[in-house]
Formats: C-alpha cells, structure tokens, sequence
C-alpha cells in the first residue's frame, strides 16, 4: 500500500499495486486477458472501495483465472456457475462489490442458464464476458460464438452452427446495463468498467479479446488499429451514430433497417442521423446495435443500454424490513411457539 | 380391549379403543389431503398420540373417478406411545368406487367401510374396472359397510348458500370429516376455526363449508347408522408442551432454530421439487427471522447461491429431492474443495431417474456418501422420525460448521409429509452453534487447519487483510494456493478423509435399544425407525432375543457400530432400498448382514419386519 499525505483522517490511497495478487499470471505471452487484468487493477482505486470488500468469481476457461491475479477476495467455482455463487454471495452480503468474469464458453454454453437469470434478477453484480469465440483452456474447440462454418479442431469442415450475439442474451434477459469493448483500446475499456461499476444493478460487458494461440487476429477485421475508425462505432449518449476518420459515415434508420449513410451523400445531413439513447424507455435500439456486423455495418462499442430498476438483494432487504416491522423480529421462544400446540402435565 | 359404557343417548354406546387406524381415500380432487390434516391436527390437540401417512399421487388432478387419481391420508391414533401409521387401517373412507378399489386390500377383516353412495354410478363403477357394483354384489361382506349418500347431504346442507354444482359438492370431504368426528369424539372447533381463516375472503365459500362440516356432525349424531362411537383416551405422553409436526415442518423450523443458534443468517436456495418444496414455502414465510430464500432457475443454481451465501458467513443451505442432488453433485465438490459450510436437505422419493416423485424410498445412501467425482467425503446424518427433523437440522450445521465441511441432511418422503406430536423443548435445553470468523490477518493462512477439527478458518470477504483466492483446483497444504504436486494432492486428499473420520469422535455413541447382545441386531435408518422399533419391541415383550440400534449419522459412523455388530449372533438391516446401508456396513466392518429390501414406494409395515426377524431367529 502506498501512503499517500493527507489529514490524520484521510486513509491512504490505494493504488493498481495494491490489487496485483502474488501470484504469477499464468495466461499465454500475448493473451487479451492481460490487458482486461490490467485495467481492471487500474481502476480499483479509483471507485474507493474497501479493497477487502470486493470479491471476484469466475467459472472455468482462461477467462475464469482472472480472480487469482486480483488481490481482492476470489472464487474460482465451477464451469458456468459463477453467477449462482455471485447471487448467494450478493443475497447474503449486499454491501459487497463483487464482480464476474466468465467468457463464452462458461457464460454462454455451460452458464448460459445462470446467465440469463442472473441479469434478469438485476442483482448489483458486474459480469465481464471476455469473448474470444474459441474454446482455450481445452485448447480450441469451437464456441457458441464462433462464427458458422468456422474450422477448429472440433469441427474439421467447419461448425454447422449459428453463433449467438452475448449483448442480445443481455438484452433478452432484461439486463439493466448492457455494454461491449475491447481488450486492445485500453482507454475504452477502462471507461466501459467504470461505467459499469458505477451502474447499480447487474451490468454486463461483452469484451472482444483476442486469443493469440488457438484464435489469433478473430477481431482484427473491424478491431485493427488501422481499420478501427472506419469498421467502428464509438457509442455514446446524445450523440450521433457517425463514425470513420472523418467522421462523415453514419447509421441512418429506415423503417426498422438501419442502414449505413455519408454526410454530404444524396443530400444527408447530420440530423438524418440517428442519435444513440442508452436510457431509452425500451432496448429496441440497443438491440438494432447490437445485431450490426461487420461487413455490412461498423461494430459498436460502449454502452448500448442502461437503465434503473430495484435490486434483487434491495427489494429481499425491503421484504425483510416489512416483515420484522410488521410480525416483529423472529426469536426462538417465537418459533418454538408458533403453530397449535396443547400442554400434557 | 374395549369396554362399553352407556352415555345420555341410550341407543348410541361408547367404545373404548386403545389404537385406531383410519384412512380418508378419494379422488385428487376431494381434498382427502386436507381431511386427513385436519383430522390429524385435531387428534393431536386431543391429546393422542399419532403418526400419519399421507399417500398421492404425482398427477395433481387425474381424471377424475380413475384408479390413478386416487388420494389417501392414513392416521394412526391411540392412547398409548405409536410410531407407525399403522400396517392396516380399521376404517376406510372411501369416496369413490376407485378408491375402494385401490384401498379395500388394506382394511382388516371386519373393518369398517364407510362409502359415499351416491359415487357409485354405472359410470364411476366401470372406470374403477368393477364389472359390477360392489355395493351390490355381496363382495363386501366381510366389512361393516356404511352406505351414506354424501353428496347429496352435503348439497342439500350447503344449498342455502346458493352454492351449486361442482363448487357445492366439493365441501363433501367436510361432510365426511364432521361424520368421522362424531365417530371418534373429536371436537369440530379446530376445524371450524381453519375454514373461517381460509375462506376469510369468500364467505360463501367459508359458509358452506361450515355447514356441510355440522351436517356431517349432527347426521352421525341424531341418525341411527352409527349406534356406536369410539372414544380414544389421551395418550400418556411425557409432561411438556406439544405440537403436531410434518418432517418438513421440523426440518423448515430446525434450520431457522440453527440460525438463531449461531447468530449467522440462515440462507436456503432451492428449485421446487417434489417432496422437497415445503421446506421452501416454510422458509420463505419466515421472513422476520434471520432467513433468506431462493427460488433458483435450477438445481445447480440452488446449491452454488448456497455455497456464494457461505462463504460470505451464511449458514448455506438446499434442498431437494434425488434428482437434484444428481445435479448438485459437481457443486458438492466445491464445497469439499473449498472447505465451506453447507448443507443440502436430500428428501429422499422412489428412483432412479424421475421415479416414483410422491412415494417414499432411502436409496439415495449410496449418492450421499459416495455419489462424486474424486474422493469427496461429506458427513451425512438422517433423522428417524418427523420430529426429529427439528434436532437433526441442528446437529447438521453444528457439525458444517466446526468441521467446515458440506453435510447432508437425509430425508424421505414418509418422514416430510408424515405428522406426529412434537414434545417442543426448552429454549435453554438447545445447543448452542459456535461460530468463529478468522479476522486477525497475522499469519493468516487460508488452509491452515485447527489441529483437533482440522477444519480451516472461516474467512469471509469484507475481513480486512484477509483477501484471499480459494476455487476447485487442488489446493497447496496451509497456503491454500492452487498446487498440482503429486505428494500434496496425496496428503490432501488424506486430510480431507481423516476430517470428516474425526467427526465420529464428536457425535453421540449409539444406544442399543434392548439388550446389549443377542441372537439378531436389526439395524435400521431414516424414517424406518418407527417400524423397526414396534416390530423389535413386539418380539421383545415375548422374549424374543432381538435388539435394535437406528444410525442417525451414515458418515461418518459412530465409534461404537463395529463393536456393537459383534455382539449378535446376526444382523439384519432393513432399508426401502437393495441394501445400501448393508452394502456399506459389510464393506466396513465385515459382517456377514442380510437385508430386508422394500422398494414399493411404501413404508414397512410392523409385521412385515416382525416376520423377517422371527425368519432370522429361526434359522439355526
């Protein structure tokens, strides 16, 4: 811990170091998940919270590591059940920061079912989903977001199998905050953890991370630093869908399609073009994003929707303050008590 | 015995009865569940004691009138100690042609049958598969059978509600427990008392079955079917204040009793199941107490928010039947792993598979102790009787707790849904469940062990300097750091055996129930005990040299079991299974045991257990 000057008061800032766990990091040289790792410490100190009161839990695959190299609390459970150990954990301690990391294996296959009711349960959870679209850990397996056709080891002659979009499960699944980056723009993605770890509610992070061993380059058609501004779209709250160097290209909405539109083309103008709302009233946009592909469309990245709704843990709390008001608290005397009874002398 | 004295109406005489056997039967539909409760319920305020038998099937409403849909409720009530609900009934109920069919072969010879009439159509008689009405074919002669039309009584009774048809003739179930009443001199209050609380928002509906509950009372009082009825004096019970319990009650209670024990709040994640959900509805309505609750998406999800909630200091709890524990297992491991606290209620039902989800069985022995990948060694305990559920639910987290290791809870079916009277102790006369969090973080190691328990500390999240991982890789001996050493996961495995063997010195020895050597030991477990007891107590009073011992721990076993199965000539092991509990008590300690294996998704009835020990004492 580095302390830092202040009044007697003021306790010591902590900094990225003081959430490095002793343990050697154990991913291959080259792995996105390094650079997850390392924003992630980065921003710890930042959201001021109790460095003892935060909790990482993973599943299984590279991703679900992750816990062993945070020098915070960590679970590394079983695969895909990572959500479930995240929920009791929330139910029974609200007060705690706890995080998920899973990808798309553990969160999309096996944990799909957790998953799903994790987020529609809104407990204040974050869930980060790296998604390599490959199987690493078991050494490259398709997954369910590998794309149709795609050749791994388990599928010689490619994958016979439509791959599913992890923001529309969120999206599906009533998810109150719902989010992609990616592992090589570290600022975005810092922002994107911030963003969420100020979201109260579950809040759910697709991270487009690159496996450099069994899926090397899968993102580098829209995500390489030179194609990004152009194959991209930079979400953010007001603004327009425009994105390219220029930023002269945008989304324009025609009927319920979206289509790709230039400023200045055919007489469009900046205001034919539709204006990102993170807060809208339904997540129907949210979703018309989060089904744009490359080609054909730019990749957004950021937050595709938020919004407010009670906490599972909040409204248990609620339920348990009403009833202690109501019956008064529970005793012993009380349970032994309750129900018929008749007295033999 | 009986003796007959005469009361004030000189045609009606008194029956004295020391134990009655009766079973309420009818469609699914007929509320013969609810019957049998409040009749339980009331026979327990009497002052009787009791066990019961309730008996349904999986479909909530089969067809009506088919052999399928048919509902039993058994109560065994007398004015001396029982713990069975009786092998045959000396009263049916039946409400149906369907469910005479499927209960006649119960009642003793000579017992009375009382029919509801006006049931016996053509039609319900061909659906029950009689060729003719048994009503009129002679073929119940050997019963003392009451004809009484109960439908038509209880729509005449109701009718001045202005309820009709189908709505009217449901309280019929009422009118036959007002009858059954009268027949045992039961007080209608109780009763009265339910309807008015559950119907509160429909008066008519409550109305109605008012009536129909009086009229029953009064038809059996002021006609002249019955010229007699049957008194049942208070059983003499040891002095204490008493409750009439199911298993699953008891289990509900016990677990918020260790909740309050410890100081720790209680959490229970569970997937409804048959027969384990009222364990769940109980808890989720105790919400003023220490107690949170989860209805998970699914089994896994059950038991890991149970894992999550102790290791974040919770008392971690699940529950389930069979096919959940199936799907627990890999979590189980985790919790070996781990080291965490956690209990899973298993209420046992009729497998493999979906099985038999209404019925009774105590297969799943073999999955509690064994049923995992790797060497994964649980405790196990089982209570004997559905009151016992209250104790034995603390005693589980007490052991979870200082041994910080999953503990299964084993039920059945006959023990959640079965009632009896429930001597409720002292608040005092409770254990307490101490509770150690490790918070000093000087020389703080994550599997460091106490040297008596060799249970590791307890270190929840929110303890400063205590940050720590732990998961269901192997762990590294004292630093709990991921290891794949061969010696290490040697001597890890190792420990975590000799923790759960070190449990034995830290429960009760067994007491032997008779003489303390013999010519046969009947060894029982579960819900069994209350068979097993009468049965071996029967023999006893003749001479029979028989002893009994129930095992309430299956794992590990008290330190006294080898020794004791010495001391009999022969060992027989009754289980509603193949011989699980022999399987595992040969492997152990060598004894040549036979079995008595049931697996009807009934419990034993007396005799037959009697008829197996007298086969055993035969045999040269």
């Amino acid at each position: 811990m580095t302390p830092q000057m202040g009044g007697v008061d003021s306790k010591p800032r902590l900094t990225k170091a003081d959430f490095t766990s002793d343990q050697t990091v154990r991913w291959c040289p080259g792995c996105g998940d390094y650079s997850i790792l390392a924003q992630t410490q980065k921003l710890m100190p930042a959201l001021d919270i109790p460095r003892e009161n935060v909790v990482f839990v993973s599943g299984i695959g590279c991703s679900s590591r992750f816990p062993y190299y945070m020098n915070t609390y960590g679970f590394h459970t079983i695969h895909g059940r990572a959500p479930t150990i995240a929920t009791g954990l929330k139910i029974a301690r609200p007060e705690l920061s706890i995080w998920v990391a899973t990808g798309d294996g553990d969160g999309l296959s096996i944990g799909g079912n957790h998953l799903m009711h994790c987020m529609r349960r809104n407990l204040d959870l974050k869930i980060l989903l790296f998604n390599n679209r490959i199987y690493g850990l078991t050494k490259g397996q398709y997954s369910p977001t590998s794309e149709f056709g795609k050749k791994t080891k388990s599928s010689p002659f490619g994958t016979a199998e439509q791959p599913i979009n992890p923001l529309e499960i969120a999206i599906a699944s009533e998810c109150t905050f719902v989010a992609r980056s990616l592992d090589i723009d570290s600022q975005h993605l810092t922002a994107t953890l911030e963003r969420a770890a100020r979201h109260k509610g579950t809040a759910f992070i697709e991270i487009y991370q690159n496996c450099n061993i069994f899926n090397d380059g899968t993102f580098d058609d829209f995500a390489a630093r030179e194609v990004r501004a152009e194959r991209m779209l930079m979400l953010e709250h007001g603004k327009p869908l425009l994105f390219g160097k220029n930023r002269d290209r945008g989304i324009r909405l025609n009927g319920l399609e979206p289509e790709v539109v230039t400023l200045g083309q055919n007489g469009i103008t900046e205001r034919d073009i539709l204006v990102h709302d993170e807060k809208a009233r339904q997540p129907t946009l949210a979703y018309l994003l989060a089904r744009m592909t490359y080609p054909g469309f730019p990749v957004p990245v950021g937050v595709f929707y938020s919004a407010s709704r009670p906490t599972l843990e909040g409204v248990l709390e609620t339920q348990a303050t009403q009833a202690t008001a109501a019956l008064g608290a529970g005793s012993l005397e009380r349970l032994l008590k309750s129900g018929a009874s008749w007295t033999v002398s | 015995m009986s003796v007959e004295t005469e009361v004030s109406r000189p045609e009606t005489v008194v029956q004295e009865l020391e134990e009655v056997v009766i079973r309420f039967a009818g469609d699914s539909g007929d509320g013969m569940q609810l019957t049998g409760t409040q009749f339980a319920d009331t026979t327990a305020l009497v002052g009787n004691d009791l066990a019961t038998l309730p008996d349904f099937p999986a479909e909530i409403r089969a067809p009506a009138g088919t052999l399928a849909g048919v509902s039993g409720y058994q109560i065994n009530f007398s004015s001396h100690d029982i713990r069975t609900p009786g092998d045959a009934p000396n009263v049916l109920v039946a409400m149906n042609p369907a469910a005479l069919r499927t209960n006649l072969d119960d009642l003793e010879d000579g017992g009375t049958l009382i029919v509801d009439a006006d049931a016996f159509t053509d039609g319900n008689v061909a659906k029950a598969g009689y060729k003719t009405n048994p009503l009129r074919d002679g073929s119940l002669g050997r019963y003392r059978v009451f004809e009484i039309p109960i439908t038509s009584m209880t729509l005449k009774a109701v009718s001045e509600t202005g309820l009709a048809g189908r709505n009217a003739s449901r309280c019929k179930n009422l009118f036959s427990l007002g009858m059954v009443f009268w027949l045992y001199e039961r007080p209608i209050d109780y009763t009265r008392g339910w309807i008015e609380k559950k119907f509160k928002s429909n008066e008519q509906i409550q109305k109605a079955n008012t009536l129909a509950l009086l009229a029953g009372y009064n038809y059996a009082e002021t006609t002249e079917v019955f010229n007699t009825h049957y008194r049942v004096r208070r059983a003499e019970l040891a002095p204490g204040t008493y409750r009439s319990v199911t298993g699953n009650q008891a289990t509900a209670s016990g677990f918020i009793a260790a909740a309050l024990l410890s100081g720790r709040p209680l959490f229970y994640g569970s997937y409804p199941i048959t027969p384990a959900s009222d364990i769940l509805h109980e808890l989720s309505r105790n919400k003023n107490y220490p107690v949170k609750t989860f209805q998970a998406e699914d089994e896994i999800s059950a038991i890991g928010a149970a894992i999550g909630a102790a290791y974040g200091g919770s008392l971690g709890l699940t529950g389930t039947s069979g096919p959940g524990v199936a799907l627990k297992s890999e979590a189980i491991g985790l919790a070996v792993m781990t080291e965490l606290p956690v209990v899973i209620i298993d209420v046992q039902r009729g497998g493999p598979s979906t099985g038999l989800p209404t019925k009774t069985e105590q297969a799943d022995l073999y999955q509690a102790v064994l049923g995992r990948n790797g060497e994964c060694p649980v405790a196990v305990v089982a209570p004997a009787t559905p009151a016992e559920c209250f104790s034995m639910a603390i005693e589980a987290f007490r052991i979870a707790i200082k041994y910080m290791t999953p503990v299964f809870f084993l039920s059945d079916g006959y023990l959640a849904n079965g009632s009896e009277p429930w001597r409720v102790p002292k608040v005092s006369d409770l254990p307490k469940i101490d509770v150690q969090f490790r918070t000093d973080p000087e020389g703080f190691q994550p599997y460091s062990r106490d040297p008596k328990t060799l249970a590791r500390p307890w270190a929840v999240p929110g303890t400063p300097g205590l940050e720590h991982r732990i998961g269901g890789l192997e762990k590294e001996d004292v630093t709990g750091n991921v290891s794949y050493d061969p010696l290490n996961h040697d001597r890890m495995v190792r420990l975590r055996a000799e923790k759960i063997a070190r449990i034995a010195d830290d429960i009760p020895l067994i007491e032997v129930m008779g003489k303390e050597s013999g010519r046969v030991l009947v060894v029982g477990w579960g819900g069994t005990f209350g068979a097993i007891a009468s049965a071996v107590e029967l023999l006893q009073k003749k001479g029979s040299p028989v002893s009994a011992i129930h095992l309430r721990y299956l794992s590990p076993f008290q330190r006294n079991l080898g020794e004791i199965l010495k001391r009999f000539d022969k060992v027989l092991v009754p289980e509603l299974n193949l011989g699980q509990l022999r399987t595992l008590l040969r492997a152990r300690y060598l004894v040549d045991a036979v079995g008595l294996n049931k697996i009807q998704g009934r419990p034993f009835k007396v005799a037959e257990i009697v008829r197996a020990i007298e086969d055993l004492l035969g045999e040269p």
